[in-house]
């Protein structure tokens, strides 16, 4: 088996009509160049895994570690390092400077989508989980509030955990059993059914859902 | 209509159809629909007056009613969508708002539409269609 994840640039949404008149919405992914910048081994490492860079970056905005990590094995400057973590079979498949192929990719994969999702910002309990509000009339003043965050002498405390108001958003989250609807590999687009997190523009990590 | 990534609107590109002609509320069209019968597909046409067109590029409808046998029915089409094999001009009607949902009120005299003889209703009469989306696809 080869290696089945890309990592891609979210471009914005758009829809695109299948044979039998239906209007899909889809989110059109660019791919990025992904260059090997490490192979994880168990020898070495503990586990096996491909670290795979991509992004061009300017030297002043990557610390020297960053950039001798990449200059000593000949690969150019990059933002972003991402690992993967697969069978040491598929490490092995691959050298240190190798261009990921994306020649795996094709309509109706189902994928996991990984991405930040748009922050936004401070919220109450309504907005951030869903809590209900109170009465709006008939003299009640608990429109939009929290309500009580717990007992009293017993337990003394407010539990760990407990919903309250905060930053929404801005978070690392993970969809699963997003389909392909298409792949153009002169462009290297693809386009995926349905809304993923982060704003346009967003870095978009995906991976190949397993059978 | 919001500002799309040019590779975005390369793929719409791919899917807009070119000959459509542009339609405007008021309009008197007949749309002619795919219809899936077994493994057959024949053409049916729905002909009425255009309510109202919403959206935008790859998004564009319009909703068109008709009145049958006394029961008004509207339905809503994609202006690009595959199913929709043509559609017709037969009038153009001269109306002074966007969405005409007024017509569902009216019935006989009161909901009849001038035709508008002027502007963008002449360029039929020379044989040319004005097409919604006249640029043609990049190759």
């Amino acid at each position: 088996m080869s290696f089945t994840g890309f990592i891609g640039k979210k471009l914005g949404m758009t829809q695109v009509f299948e044979e039998d008149g239906s209007a899909v919405p889809v989110t059109v992914v660019l791919l990025y160049d992904m260059k090997i910048t490490q192979l994880k081994t168990e020898e070495k490492d503990g586990y096996s895994a491909l670290q795979i860079g991509c992004v061009p970056a300017k030297a002043k905005h990557l610390t020297k570690a960053e950039q001798q990590h990449l200059l000593k094995n000949g690969n150019p400057l990059l933002k972003t390092l991402k690992e993967f973590r697969v069978a040491s079979s598929v490490v092995s498949g691959f050298s240190v400077g190798d261009t990921v192929p994306t020649d795996f990719i094709e309509a109706g994969q189902k994928l996991s989508v990984t991405s930040t999702s748009i922050g936004k910002g401070t919220m109450g309990t309504i907005r951030r989980w869903g809590h209900h509000r109170g009465p709006m009339s008939h003299g009640s003043k608990n429109h939009r509030l929290p309500g009580s965050i717990g007992a009293g002498t017993t337990p003394g405390r407010v539990f760990k955990g407990l919903q309250m108001a905060g930053r929404k958003g801005n978070k690392i989250v993970t969809i699963a059993n997003l389909k392909v609807v298409h792949f153009y590999p002169e462009k290297q687009v693809v386009l995926i059914k349905g809304s993923l997190p982060g704003s346009n523009g967003a870095l978009v990590v995906a991976k190949l859902m397993k059978k | 209509m919001m500002s799309h990534h040019p590779l975005i609107l390369e793929i719409n590109q791919e899917f807009l159809k070119t000959d459509r002609p542009s339609i405007f509320p008021g309009d008197s069209v007949r749309v002619n629909v795919l219809i899936r019968e077994g493994s057959k597909e024949r053409v049916q046409a729905f002909e009425g007056v255009v309510l109202a067109k919403r959206g935008g590029g790859i998004n564009t409808t319009f909703v068109v009613r008709k009145v049958f046998q006394g029961v008004s029915v509207e339905r809503s089409f994609f202006l690009h969508s595959p199913k929709v094999e043509s559609i017709k001009i037969i009038r153009r009607g001269k109306v002074r708002r966007a969405k005409l949902y007024f017509l569902r009120e009216r019935i006989g005299k009161s909901a009849r539409i001038r035709e508008k003889t002027t502007g963008y209703a002449t360029i039929n009469k020379f044989g040319n269609i004005l097409l919604a989306n006249p640029t043609t696809p990049k190759k």
